[in-house]
């Protein structure tokens, strides 16, 4: 019994990114609504940061910042704060366009459930096929 | 016009805080290399104060301060600077953003590296700041969809609320 | 639906965990990590050959500067294209 909870105290930034990401998981596979999805899909982007800035981290070490008169200081491993600086960009980049792409799909169906928006391109289905072989025949 | 807009609180606080959010944002870009910052932290901060301004003196009042077209200048002003000191290094003979070739301080090519990673900082931060404004006032609703609130609207009715 | 859906990321959550138990314990110096000459060559060369005391800033702009180039113009991209899709044109 206390060799699991040795295991769980050593290692529990893990358990809480697996946590976190399970989270977001599922709100991207089983929500239906467009804006939980992003919302997912940052939770997500969030449980990986974590886990990254999380593997940097020293016992007893200070932040990657060369702490001058000091000779002896363990510092942090600065190579994952750097790649997650990236990350961070990139997720706020991706955020930016997916909303406005839902902002467009609402403007043209009037919703963002995703079953109204697919149930709409059926309906719409048959008439876009036709206006394509029409044009592709005109060719 | 939303009622927290109407709020001369919320307007007086604004007022005094944004100058004091944007030398911050100033701080934060310039020190960069000597402690924690950085020219994407510097820059989102830089343009939330725009983006405070915005939401709370009204969309159009924002664009006044941050028209469209300065906005899409320093954007690509930003990107200019960075990939001009690279290709500054480039052209005194070192390789693309080889800091140390440019004979600014020529006896120690560590002070030019840390004078011209600030710069690459500073390009940064512009582009950052203005690519975050122009995204929020993108996804904003346009001028003639804001509901007017009308104007005698006393103030005892969002004290009961 | 959903329990599918449950399903999937209870097996997804469950083979994490698994693979986790191979990965060292929080804080710890002596992984390969840590130990990698990359690192300690960027932790050692920082003030020599970047002059600057921040590590992740000379990482970034420095070592690793070309990368934050495609950085900086992935964000100038995003406000591109967020432009292009939303901004009505004035007729």
């Amino acid at each position: 019994m206390t060799g699991i909870i040795d295991i769980v105290h050593a290692e529990y930034n893990y358990w809480i990114y697996t946590a976190l990401m399970m989270i977001g998981f599922y709100a991207m596979i089983a929500k239906k609504n467009l804006i939980k999805k992003i919302i997912g899909a940052n939770i997500f982007q969030t449980a990986i940061f974590l886990f990254y800035i999380s593997l940097a981290d020293i016992t007893g070490g200070t932040a990657p910042i060369i702490w001058e008169g000091h000779e002896d200081v363990i510092y942090t491993n600065p190579v994952p704060h750097c790649l997650i600086l990236t990350a961070i960009v990139v997720s706020v980049s991706t955020t930016a366009v997916a909303l406005a792409l839902i902002i467009r799909i609402y403007r043209e169906y009037g919703s963002i459930e995703e079953d109204v928006i697919l149930a709409a391109r059926k309906s719409l289905q048959p008439e876009f096929s036709e206006y394509a072989r029409q044009k592709g025949g005109e060719e | 016009m939303s009622r927290i807009q109407e709020s001369v609180i919320v307007r007086t606080i604004v007022r005094i805080m944004v100058p004091f959010i944007e030398l911050f944002a100033l701080y934060v870009i310039m020190h960069g290399s000597g402690g924690p910052g950085g020219g994407f932290q510097g820059g989102v901060i830089f343009g939330a104060a725009i983006i405070l301004y915005a939401m709370i003196y009204g969309i159009a009042k924002g664009k006044e301060r941050m028209p469209d077209t300065l906005d899409k200048i320093l954007a690509s002003t930003g990107l200019t600077i960075y990939a001009g000191t690279g290709l500054l290094c480039l052209f005194f003979g070192g390789k693309f953003l080889q800091y140390g070739m440019v004979p600014l301080l020529p006896d120690d090519p560590a002070e030019v590296s840390a004078l011209l990673i600030d710069a690459v900082e500073i390009g940064i931060g512009i582009t950052v700041s203005a690519v975050m404004i122009s995204l929020f006032f993108d996804v904003s609703p346009p001028e003639s969809e804001e509901e007017e609130l009308p104007a005698e609207l006393p103030i005892s009715t969002y004290r009961e609320a | 639906m959903k329990t599918l859906a449950l399903f999937v990321v209870l097996l997804a959550g469950a083979m994490l965990v698994y693979a986790g138990q191979d990965l060292p314990p929080f804080g710890d110096s002596t992984t390969d990590m840590y130990q990698n000459r990359v690192t300690q060559r960027y932790i050692a060369g920082t003030e020599v050959e970047s002059g600057v005391p921040n590590m992740v800033t000379a990482l970034l702009a420095n070592y690793r500067g070309y990368d934050t180039l495609g950085e900086t113009t992935v964000i100038f991209t995003a406000g591109v294209a967020v432009m292009l899709l939303l901004r009505r044109r004035e007729t």
